[in-house]
């Protein structure tokens, strides 16, 4: 086992495309859920994070993935490779072992990204961003200008939160970044999606790095760096809120290019707008579900149930006459009667809401009871 | 004299519309007195009460307000349900809780009754009446009042009117109303027997005082010299003249000052039926709503089976209850309708509202302390030192129609409002 601890998972054929997913940590902004479950696995819309990525890559050529990780979860490791040989693919660990930042950790996967025979370019992406990952034609464009590398930015309402890019809107060509601009300077930020040439490990150390400061002003300089605008959706679901924003883009977005997988209305269910129901879901009489809301496996949802706006984890239970807006409800949990929940609330795994609770923008942690209601934002230990 | 002829009076004093402010927005579209507690009128529980006692042959209404058709259509049927004399007395100004007593002393005292009871309207007790009528017989002299008390806690007391009692001879030897400082534990119920003489006598002389006091103090005086405070000028007076004996009672008791204390109230009389009349209250039915505690449900009400009603609920008349309702600690008026899937919390529902589909309206209910034998419910504030709402019931107004999928926490809304947003802690007018 080599110091970096990085191993492979599955032997298939090595010379095609690359790709590295950038997972950090332990994904504390999207705790509750993440305390039972790493953020590659938490389900977004019926399938964990990461498989929408990896089955993405995969099918714009991408044969290796490597999974950029701080800290090493054998929850993570069994699934992956599950799903490696599923998908035919090879998946490589690559552990920091201080934290490096959001360059050093493609340097420090060097050996797996490039070699004497592979020089291909490789992608790199951000393990939070939910997109309809348009790789094969970031992969055309990025050929194209023949540069060292293109980033893919995305149009957002509120520019200042993130870093802007300023760019040629002809060629595409990145002028500069902005790190959180006071006034208005752009509006398309940094979309956490790139494809690079080898050429630019030169430009990075597996040591702490940040790739918006250390690496990309300089390829700016020299014009080695281009951007692609994402006209579809995209969206960091890092956080709740952003999550369930991000939920809603891709229902809208399975709309359009997969129909037939949006739940149809059926025996006195009401169903608004769009609507994702694993198969294996149950759901009573007089309810009205949607729009926007996913139900995964096993779900329970008893009769007169309105659901808006939110996402229902697996084995999870709502019973008769609630009313959920805006929430994620997590695995195995349960929520009672008349119970009214809203405002982003979080129910982390195995919570246990009783009858006639009203929940406001509350995240409550795993296993634990509520019998009181929270009528106010608050975090529930 | 001392009449000795077994025949009672019954005077209730109802007040008029300046007085019960905190009972808004429920007394703006009705007297508080006629507000219903747990599905008949305040007053009709004192009413019925007095049917009981063979000794009383009327029962006397006297008030500020005006004699309006909801008025008289009340007297009208009580009149006719309970074979009883009842008339309502008009003062022609505000008398305080004893000018009117005075001023209509003649009609009290024809047909020269033994003695009469005095109520205040916004009493909600278990009435033993007939056991106070003993009592006041049993005690001498020809001009004495009797005066109902109960038990509170130390410092609850001091929002009452406070009695000392001299446990030997049942004399009240002092009287004060609410004292700044402890007194005594022992609160009066608003409950009183009078003798003929205290309005012939005493409160004759009282009024003779503030006639001449008003013609000294000249014209201009704010205080309407013909108004007589019951507590402060009769009760504190007769407080250690050996003329006036505390009867104490363990009875359920409770005053209805705000919304609150009428859900309290509800609860309260609610109990009294489970034990005095259980076959009025709601039973379980497997083809029928789900009943938990004590309800009570107009015969004209109409309820879904999947409905789960209880503890502590009200429905009055022709009101409808949807699929999937949750009604608890509650009273619902007359003609209102909760629609499916709704969810009513220790709220008070007004005349034809109507609640939208998985609307949530809810209150907080504020309880006696459970923990103090004698605690009782205390009207306090409306807002907090921050100028806040203090949570508490939640009032719904008049016809008052809350679209879906809203909720409503800890709000009072007046009458006619449409809401479609939350409100939460507001007053919405």
């Amino acid at each position: 086992m080599s110091p970096n601890k990085s191993f492979s998972l599955s032997n298939t054929s090595i010379g095609t495309m690359k790709a590295l997913i950038l997972v950090g940590g332990y994904g504390t902004r999207l705790r509750p859920l993440t305390l039972n479950v790493p953020k590659p696995l938490v389900e977004f819309g019926n399938k964990p994070i990461m498989l929408h990525q990896v089955e993405a890559l995969v099918e714009a050529g991408v044969e290796t993935v490597v999974l950029a990780v701080s800290y090493m979860s054998d929850i993570l490791e069994k699934e992956m490779n599950q799903h490696a040989k599923r998908l035919g693919i090879k998946i490589v660990f690559s552990q920091e072992d201080e934290p490096l930042g959001t360059a050093g950790p493609i340097a420090l996967a060097k050996k797996h990204l490039s070699d004497e025979k592979c020089d291909k370019p490789f992608f790199v992406l951000n393990s939070d961003v939910i997109s309809d990952y348009p790789f094969s034609k970031l992969l055309e464009f990025h050929k194209g200008h023949g540069k060292e590398g293109t980033i893919c930015v995305a149009k957002v309402e509120e520019p200042s939160k993130y870093g802007v890019v300023v760019y040629e809107g002809d060629t595409g060509r990145i002028h500069r970044f902005v790190e959180k601009p006071q006034e208005f300077v752009s509006n398309k930020i940094n979309a956490g999606m790139y494809i690079f040439n080898p050429s630019i490990f030169k430009r990075m150390k597996p040591e702490p790095m940040s790739i918006e400061r250390e690496v990309f002003p300089y390829m700016a300089e020299e014009s080695e760096l281009y951007c692609m605008e994402l006209k579809d959706f995209w969206m960091d679901i890092g956080q709740p809120k952003d999550f369930l924003k991000g939920m809603c883009m891709y229902l809208t977005s399975l709309k359009k290019k997969s129909p037939e997988k949006l739940y149809k209305e059926s025996n006195g269910v009401t169903i608004v707008g769009n609507v994702l129901v694993d198969e294996t879901a149950r759901i009573g009489k007089n309810c009205k579900i949607g729009p926007n809301v996913v139900l995964g496996p096993n779900v329970v949802i008893e009769d007169g149930v309105r659901i808006k706006r939110s996402t229902v984890m697996r084995e999870a239970t709502i019973k008769s006459h609630s009313w959920l807006e805006s929430c994620i409800i997590g695995w195995e949990s349960t929520v009672g009667q008349w119970a009214r929940v809203e405002n982003v609330t979080v129910l982390g795994q195995d919570v246990n809401v009783k009858d006639e609770i009203y929940l406001n923008g509350v995240r409550i942690l795993p296993h634990k009871s509520i019998s009181t209601s929270v009528p106010e934002p608050q975090i529930i230990m | 004299m001392r009449i000795q002829n077994n025949m009672w009076k019954a005077v209730i004093l109802i007040g008029g519309p300046d007085k019960g402010t905190r009972f808004r927005p429920l007394s703006l579209d009705v007297p508080k007195p006629i507000f219903p507690v747990a599905g008949i009128p305040m007053i009709q529980h004192h009413i019925e009460a007095c049917s009981k006692v063979p000794e009383i042959k009327e029962v006397i209404l006297i008030g500020f307000f005006h004699y309006t058709e909801m008025l008289k259509s009340f007297i009208t049927m009580a009149k006719q349900k309970y074979s009883l004399s009842i008339k309502y007395l008009s003062e022609y100004g505000p008398l305080g809780t004893a000018g009117g007593l005075y001023h209509f002393r003649d009609q009290i005292l024809s047909g020269t009754p033994e003695a009469f009871f005095v109520f205040n309207s916004d009493v909600c007790c278990n009435f033993p009446l007939s056991d106070i009528l003993h009592f006041h017989q049993s005690k001498n002299g020809d001009n004495r009042i009797t005066i109902v008390a109960t038990e509170a806690t130390h410092s609850e007391s001091m929002s009452y009117g406070c009695l000392v009692e001299d446990e030997n001879t049942n004399e009240a030897t002092h009287y004060v109303e609410k004292p700044e400082t402890f007194v005594s534990s022992l609160i009066n119920c608003g409950v009183y027997v009078f003798t003929p003489d205290v309005l012939r006598c005493y409160m004759a002389e009282v009024f003779r005082q503030h006639q001449e006091e008003s013609l000294e103090m000249g014209m201009g005086d704010s205080n309407f010299p013909d108004a007589i405070k019951l507590e402060t000028e009769i009760l504190a007076g007769y407080a250690g003249s050996g003329k006036m004996f505390v009867y104490k009672t363990k009875e359920i008791w409770g005053q209805i000052k705000s919304a609150a204390s009428a859900i309290h109230a509800n609860k309260l009389y609610l109990s009294v039926y489970r034990r005095t009349k259980p076959e009025v209250l709601a039973k379980k039915n497997p083809d029928g709503p789900i009943i938990r505690g004590d309800v009570f449900i107009h015969e004209s009400a109409s309820v879904d089976p999947t409905a789960v009603l209880g503890p502590n609920v009200t429905l009055g008349e022709n009101v409808e209850i949807g699929a999937g309702v949750r009604v608890s600690n509650s009273i619902v008026l007359s003609g209102a309708k909760l629609n499916d899937h709704c969810c009513v919390l220790n709220t008070i529902i007004g005349w034809k509202c109507k609640v939208g589909e998985w609307s949530r309206v809810e209150g907080t209910a504020q309880q006696p302390d459970p923990n103090a034998p004698y605690s009782k419910i205390i009207s306090g504030q409306l807002f907090n030192e921050d100028g806040r709402l203090i949570p508490s019931i939640t009032v719904l107004g008049r016809e008052v129609d809350v679209a879906p999928e809203i909720i409503i926490l800890n709000s009072i809304v007046l009458p006619n409002k449409n809401i479609h947003a939350n409100s939460k802690n507001q007053i919405i007018l």
